[in-house]
């Protein structure tokens, strides 16, 4: 029997142990059960990570001889080192250096993230906090856009583009995604909950229509920016084929499409690929942590008051 | 009200309304009359008819992109959303600091985009070396030689595995959202008449967290049929036998290896009526369910 089948049987034993002393201990068996699986969900989601990290730092000659890291006794700087980002930031025939794409896709992400949450919260405000005929036309029109799946977009807006000159720059990347229903109508619904007499009392004091947005709408909903900052910056960084299909140029490339690229270049080093990949997590990562609170509120709040 | 007044609506919603207009709205109209004309990339156009859709309809290659992501959205709402919710009951069960913790765990792989999940899992799955396939042979004794990659018969399980990583953290934020929204006294309540477990499950909990499980089980099917990145990078290609070939990944090897973008927008418009009448049955299914 493996250590993880003993682990797993053990587990499920002091259930079944427990049940057996009665109704506190049927009980006491519920809790346990719960936090089990509860804890080998977590386990199952970790491993991947811990498994690709440990595959990065790990000199690509002892890659395969140990399932994650060596046995402490064998740590040096000949089985543990940054070999894989050494190859990985080094010049390829054909390639620009791996960092050049870090720096593409940080600036393209940023960039939309920071023109997303203009545009978006401007035009939601003006949705949620101004009357003007067509109103309610427009939002239903919004709602059902969504409804429409991209992809049948994707062949038009590629000849679109063609047609404005725009392949092989970062224009189709930035442009037609600067504002989306889906962004506008997530700042219209937490811009609804500014109270009017606030609104009214501004414009009283004398204050213009812009100033009214900028210093009372846009404080209030600042959860509302934390989240869609996230969820933005995700799907820039993530995006894989819009940069795909628009851009043949490696100098333009992003981290997603270089990275597909790589898996073919360095066949056998999945070292190096996969120091990769854990660079490409690092920055979603961090930002996460900064916004998780926001985060999960601003996810499920469409959906849940909806 | 002044003038100013009545144009700032107008001048907030100016970007809104132009680019909707020249990369939505545009395209759209675009992409029915693309889909009647055969292209060589994008700057030669024959006028084909039907054409498009009826080839795109008889190709073998489409049949097997359209049963490939069937069975993915199928497995994605019969294995992904009640893992999703199981956990998520399990979790609204804790208290205090250590749920928002798991919730964040159990979260957190959906941070990693498609394209980085499946160059990840081409690792994962190695034949022998990988920590799938070592788990395996450690829990069941089998497995540790399986080409998860290599093998027709496997690419769907692997794909549909690797898309649990990612999804089911996801999913479970909003059940568990919306469990902690259920009236705690009416649980307690049904629980005094003397309901089990599974009946206070059936009748108390499942229609508070109806609009939410209609939401969610929407969303992922929709998300299920555009499904694209993970298996592209993933099986670098569409996989042996194109076992990993789904309708997005038909559609961009049409418009864009080939450069039919004609046959594309007519993938494009079969696929949006797709999930189209797939949506209206799920929401006139649970209509049914209520009335009923």
């Amino acid at each position: 029997m493996s250590a993880l089948q003993a682990f797993l049987v053990g587990l499920v034993g002091i259930a079944l142990a427990l049940a057996a002393t009665g109704r506190r201990g049927r009980r006491l068996a519920w809790r346990w059960s719960r936090w089990s699986v509860l804890g080998l969900a977590c386990a199952l989601t970790l491993v991947p990570f811990a498994y690709l990290a440990c595959f990065a730092i790990k000199d690509p000659g002892i890659a395969l001889s140990s399932l994650f890291l060596p046995p402490p006794g064998q740590w040096s700087g000949e089985t543990i080192n940054l070999g894989n980002f050494r190859t990985l930031f080094s010049s390829q025939p054909g390639h620009p250096p791996f960092w050049r794409y870090l720096l593409n896709s940080l600036f393209l992400a940023s960039t939309s993230t920071v023109i997303q949450v203009v545009l978006c919260s401007a035009s939601g405000w003006a949705l949620a906090k101004h009357r003007f005929p067509g109103r309610n036309a427009l939002m239903a029109f919004m709602l059902g856009s969504m409804a429409i799946p991209g992809m049948i977009l994707l062949a038009p807006v590629y000849r679109l583009t063609f047609q404005l000159g725009w392949l092989d720059t970062w224009l189709p990347l930035l442009v037609p995604g600067a504002v989306s229903a889906f962004g506008v109508f997530l700042f219209r619904q937490a811009c609804l909950a500014v109270p009017d007499e606030l609104i009214e009392a501004a414009r009283i004091d004398g204050a213009g229509e812009l100033r009214v947005y900028l210093q009372i709408g846009m404080p209030l909903v600042r959860p509302m920016t934390g989240a869609f900052c996230l969820i933005s910056f995700l799907g820039n960084w993530n995006s894989f084929l819009g940069p795909q299909i628009f851009i043949s140029r490696q100098d333009l490339l992003t981290v997603p499409v270089a990275l597909n690229q790589y898996m073919g270049v360095y066949s056998q080093q999945y070292g190096v690929f996969m120091a990769g990949t854990l660079l490409a997590i690092i920055p979603p990562a961090i930002l996460f942590f900064a916004l998780q609170r926001e985060f999960i509120s601003g996810l499920t709040s469409g959906a849940v008051k909806g | 009200m002044s003038a100013a007044r009545r144009l700032t609506p107008l001048l907030l919603l100016s970007p809104y309304l132009v680019l909707t207009l020249v990369f939505f709205i545009v395209p759209l109209f675009d992409a029915a009359g693309l889909a009647f004309y055969q292209t060589n990339g994008p700057r030669s156009q024959a006028w084909v008819g039907l054409g498009n859709f009826l080839f795109v309809l008889g190709d073998p290659d489409f049949h097997q992109a359209l049963k490939n992501t069937a069975i993915f959205t199928l497995s994605s709402l019969c294995i992904q959303l009640p893992l999703s919710l199981g956990l998520a009951m399990m979790l609204a069960e804790g208290k205090g600091r250590i749920v928002g913790w798991l919730r964040l765990i159990l979260f957190s792989p959906n941070l990693v985009g498609q394209v980085f999940v499946g160059v990840m899992f081409s690792v994962l799955f190695m034949p022998r070396f990988g920590v799938v396939n070592v788990g395996l042979q450690a829990l069941a004794g089998w497995g540790l030689e399986q080409r998860w990659l290599g093998d027709p018969a496997l690419v769907m399980p692997a794909i549909v595995m690797a898309s649990l990583w990612m999804y089911v953290g996801f999913n479970m934020v909003y059940f568990l959202a919306a469990l902690q929204g259920v009236d705690k006294t009416l649980v307690e309540a049904a629980r005094l008449d003397g309901a089990g477990p599974w009946q206070v499950f059936l009748h108390v909990v499942l229609p508070a967290i109806k609009p939410v499980t209609v939401f969610v089980v929407l969303t992922s099917t929709i998300g299920s049929f555009q499904l694209f990145e993970l298996p592209f990078t993933l099986l670098q290609g569409n996989g042996p036998d194109n076992a990993g070939l789904t309708i997005v990944g038909y559609l961009y090897q049409t418009a864009f290896n080939a450069g039919d973008l004609g046959t594309g927008a007519a993938v494009g418009w079969i696929l949006a009526f797709i999930i189209f009448i797939v949506g209206l049955v799920q929401i006139r299914l649970t209509r049914d369910r209520v009335s009923g």
